[in-house]
């Protein structure tokens, strides 16, 4: 295989807003075989990348949605508190035990248990879905400039936009950075991490400059206010309401992809050891917790100023309390998510067919992307796109976990499709389909909503592999007895 | 002259949560603190790509 196959079979799922190799978690490296020792990092080096990596523009969607939906004060605050802990947990003792034993990617380690096909699956999901935040990640950067240009927030419920200004400034903030994009994001990537420490700030300053116009003036003031005037657990018209356990499946499932999902093997199988898992807690009570709580307290504002103004649209938000610098947050957040999301959605299409031009995958990825940013409603409906992923990628992350721990314990092969040699190994993708299958019962069968679906099809997927195995995997050594 | 834009960078990251916990605490206003997050975030953009994430000679 040649290079530039390997580098392309191996797209690293890097969370918007900050590119791994900046942090030398190259997703080119050591993609076919274990990190050597020798390779591994220090803690310091995760805690910086988590850091980075979890405070990004869709936490500005994600608190004024949680406020949107009626959380409490309470459930909020606790809620988040849990979720986020049990996301930390996940994170050191199921995605980094493995990673530090193996010191494979996923994509590695799933071409082992599944084949080769298996990867192009997964690259397409990927890329599907990466379009999708693509999307998002613009339409946040865009609504910016709805401020200047004096354009009309799209409502809360609207999926469609509201008028061809709107579609105009879409189009050509996304034209921008798709062009950034397919001429590669090193530069956007290193401007990221400039930005880094100051997003952080400013995020924690949208905190500190809201208190005042919402009635705190002092820290003793704060847990009365924030149960009367800020989450007063009334959901908006025609929206669903949100209680404590919403919002800890959301902290915790929102990120299941690189967790449960298993997609930040790619960042452990650098660590010396898998308590350095423990770092992701920097970039979930930084990123999910303060942000999300600041964001939230942003949209407060906006609904005390005006209660029928129900519009979650981050660019007149932030500009309402931080002025100019609010509307440069909003916009370089979106901007550096979208281009390496947009970027790797281009490789992840690449990887099925490397010959393809990277610099035309990724600006097909772009457009894909910058027509979806035109559609309000995806950034009306974040919380549930951002179930959607984990969903469709977090079976693969329970056959990883099931091969690794269970599999031999079963009498069976671990890494089966390696051992024989086959191109399609199907049990994983049976679990998968049975996982999405159960996923879809569950939601539309049953009626339970998409922030709960994560675990039921997490597990379904485990034990589903694991029945196929036991089954193919014998029909396998008969033929190769046969033979 | 690195160390002065590193100082300056740390000026700035200093800036940003001081001027809105002075509106807080009732001594400044939101204007000021307007005024304030944009020089700190100017100061920032301009100093730290000077002394952050260089690329080394190699890269």
């Amino acid at each position: 295989m040649n290079n530039i196959n390997m580098e392309d079979k191996n797209v690293s799922p890097v969370e918007p807003g900050k590119s791994k190799e900046d942090h030398g978690f190259s997703s080119n490296e050591y993609e076919r075989q274990a990190v050597p020792e020798s390779k591994t990092k220090g803690l310091s080096s995760f805690v910086g990348l988590f850091a980075g990596e979890h405070v990004a523009a869709t936490e500005l969607l994600i608190g004024p949605l949680f406020l949107a939906r009626g959380v409490s004060a309470f459930d909020l605050i606790v809620g988040l508190f849990a979720g986020n802990l049990l996301a930390v947990l996940s994170w050191r003792y199921i995605t980094a035990p493995i990673a530090v034993k193996k010191r494979l990617t996923l994509y590695f380690q799933l071409e082992k248990i599944g084949g080769r096909a298996i990867i192009d699956v997964y690259n397409v999901a990927n890329g599907v879905l990466w379009c999708c935040l693509g999307g998002v990640f613009i339409y946040v950067s865009a609504t910016a400039l709805f401020v200047p240009l004096h354009i009309p927030d799209p409502l809360k419920t609207d999926w469609l936009p509201n008028g061809p200004g709107m579609v105009m400034v879409i189009l050509a903030v996304g034209a921008v950075i798709v062009y950034i994009a397919a001429k590669g994001y090193d530069a956007v990537a290193r401007f990221a991490n400039i930005s880094a420490p100051w997003m952080v700030l400013m995020f924690i300053v949208f905190g500190i400059v809201t208190l005042p116009s919402l009635g705190v003036h002092s820290i003793s003031e704060f847990w009365e206010v924030a149960n009367t005037s800020i989450w007063k657990g009334i959901p908006a018209e025609g929206a669903s309401k949100f209680t404590f356990w919403h919002v800890m499946c959301f902290a915790w499932f929102g990120n299941m992809a690189w967790h449960l999902g298993m997609g930040d093997l790619s960042i452990f199988r650098y660590a010396k050891k898998a308590s350095y898992a423990w770092s992701s807690a920097a970039g979930m009570y930084l990123g999910h917790y303060i942000a999300w709580i600041t964001a939230g307290l942003l949209y407060a504002v906006q609904l005390q100023a005006d209660p029928s103004n129900t519009s979650v649209v981050p660019g007149p938000m932030a500009y309402r309390v931080a002025g100019v610098s609010g509307i440069v947050l909003v916009i370089l957040a979106g901007w550096t998510t979208a281009n390496p999301v947009i970027y790797r959605a281009g490789l992840a299409f690449q990887a099925i067919h490397p010959k393809w031009s990277r610099a035309k995958v990724t600006a097909i990825a772009g457009v894909i992307a910058v027509v979806a940013a035109v559609f309000p409603g995806l950034g009306n409906n974040f919380l549930s796109i951002a179930m959607l992923y984990g969903i469709v990628l977090m079976p693969m992350g329970a056959v990883i976990f099931a091969d690794h721990y269970f599999i031999k314990k079963l009498g069976m092969k671990e890494f089966y499709a390696e051992r024989t040699g086959i191109l399609v190994h199907w049990p994983p993708i049976i679990a998968w389909l049975a996982s999405l299958g159960l996923c879809v019962i569950l939601k539309y069968a049953v009626g339970m909503e998409e922030f709960f679906l994560c675990l039921p099809g997490w597990l379904c997927s485990g034990i589903v592999y694991l029945i196929v195995s036991k089954a193919m995997q014998k029909s396998h050594k008969l033929k190769e007895t046969v033979v | 002259m690195k160390t002065i834009l590193k100082l300056l960078s740390a000026l700035a990251l200093l800036i940003l949560p001081v001027v809105p916990l002075l509106q807080l605490t009732g001594i400044g206003s939101a204007e000021l603190t307007k005024s304030g997050l944009l020089v700190g975030t100017v100061l920032w953009f301009i100093t730290a790509p000077f002394w952050m994430n260089k690329k080394t000679g190699n890269e």
